[in-house]
């Protein structure tokens, strides 16, 4: 955990309610994850009771509140990536990362989320790896690009 | 403050400006069924229950009394035949959720609108989400040491262990409140205790 840029973001917004939502994520952003202390941080620092801070970061799907990988995984279940085959992709992707959607692996490396329609059907079965997407996947390419990532 | 005459119930009833339909008819003695409504508090909103007619200027609408505003003219029924069958399907739902809820008010409602508890599939987390004791901690005790977390059906109250630790057991002021059950704070209260690093729902693991 990258404690002095938690700290520097904190600074930046210190005695401001209203900004709790960015100061979540840009946490998450660096972090990957929100742990306990970090919100109790946050709930003094921006002087937000600590009920509103809890309520917030688990009322968005943006907040993590349980460790992340260094690399988010994202297949796209949504009907158009069903059709062209995203569970067998997903199925590879299990089967490669020994992880199943929801999950993080011990080493840290990966979690693994199914998610639901990105909005480019075209490029279906659609995986987004760190940010970046990989259209048109097929469960034998996918060992490749996850290769790329340590 | 400018008064302001509405009809309730065929009733001519006085309110002042800033009152709600709710607060009108309290004070003229009709009484309107509610859940989540507590004088010290802000209202809320959340039960629905005391969901009434309103007419203005010759259209109907469905409102919550404790939050709707009076307003000049207002024509307010609260116990037609629309009204009273809303009122059932929600206490079915909400009873399906807490069916032994042993709270008074409750179980005389659901006898007086009729409402089968057995209707719809049961879930019961005692909890119906009125939010009485959340707000109450947060507005008349200042301690927010309870809150609600996640969304949708995992929306759930929750004691915040390292406030509950050292306010809590001194308060129990939110326990008595509970519609359903004096228990259901008790016991979150001390599972909140017992297991401080719990998971946030059931999507979430630590």
């Amino acid at each position: 955990m990258n404690n002095e840029k938690i700290e520097q973001i904190l600074n930046e917004h210190q005695g401001q309610p209203g900004a709790l939502i960015k100061v979540l994520m840009e946490i998450q952003e660096e972090n990957h994850w929100l742990p306990r202390e970090v919100l109790v941080q946050v709930s003094e620092k921006l002087e937000v009771p600590l009920s509103r801070v809890l309520r917030i970061a688990t009322i968005y799907k943006t907040f993590s509140l349980t460790p992340k990988g260094r690399y988010q995984v994202n297949i796209c279940t949504g009907t158009a990536c069903q059709v062209r085959g995203a569970q067998q992709v997903l199925e590879e992707v299990q089967k490669l990362t020994g992880i199943k959607p929801g999950e993080t692996g011990p080493d840290m490396k990966f979690s693994l989320e199914t998610v639901n329609c990105q909005g480019c059907c075209s490029l279906g079965p659609l995986v987004e790896i760190d940010g970046k997407t990989h259209g048109k996947t097929a469960p034998a390419e996918i060992a490749d690009a996850l290769k790329k990532y340590e | 403050m400018s008064e302001i005459i509405i009809q309730i119930d065929g009733r001519e009833v006085a309110a002042e400006e800033g009152m709600t339909v709710l607060n009108a008819a309290q004070k003229a003695g009709i009484s309107i069924p509610t859940l989540c409504y507590l004088e010290t508090l802000e209202p809320y909103g959340a039960c629905r229950l005391c969901t009434v007619e309103v007419e203005v200027r010759g259209r109907t609408n469905l409102v919550a009394a404790c939050l709707y505003p009076v307003e000049k003219d207002l024509i307010v029924r609260t116990r037609t035949e629309k009204v009273d069958r809303i009122r059932k399907v929600i206490l079915e739902l909400l009873l399906a959720h807490a069916p032994e809820a042993r709270g008074l008010k409750m179980q005389e409602y659901a006898e007086e609108y009729g409402a089968d508890k057995n209707r719809y599939e049961k879930e019961p987390s005692f909890c119906i989400q009125c939010g009485l004791c959340v707000r109450y901690c947060a507005e008349v005790k200042k301690k927010n040491a309870i809150c609600f977390v996640n969304k949708g059906p995992s929306r759930e109250i929750q004691f915040i262990p390292e406030i509950a630790s050292k306010e809590c057991w001194n308060c129990t002021e939110c326990f008595p409140l509970c519609p359903t059950e004096y228990l259901q704070g008790l016991f979150v209260l001390t599972k909140a205790l017992a297991f401080p690093s719990a998971p946030m729902g059931p999507s979430v693991e630590e």
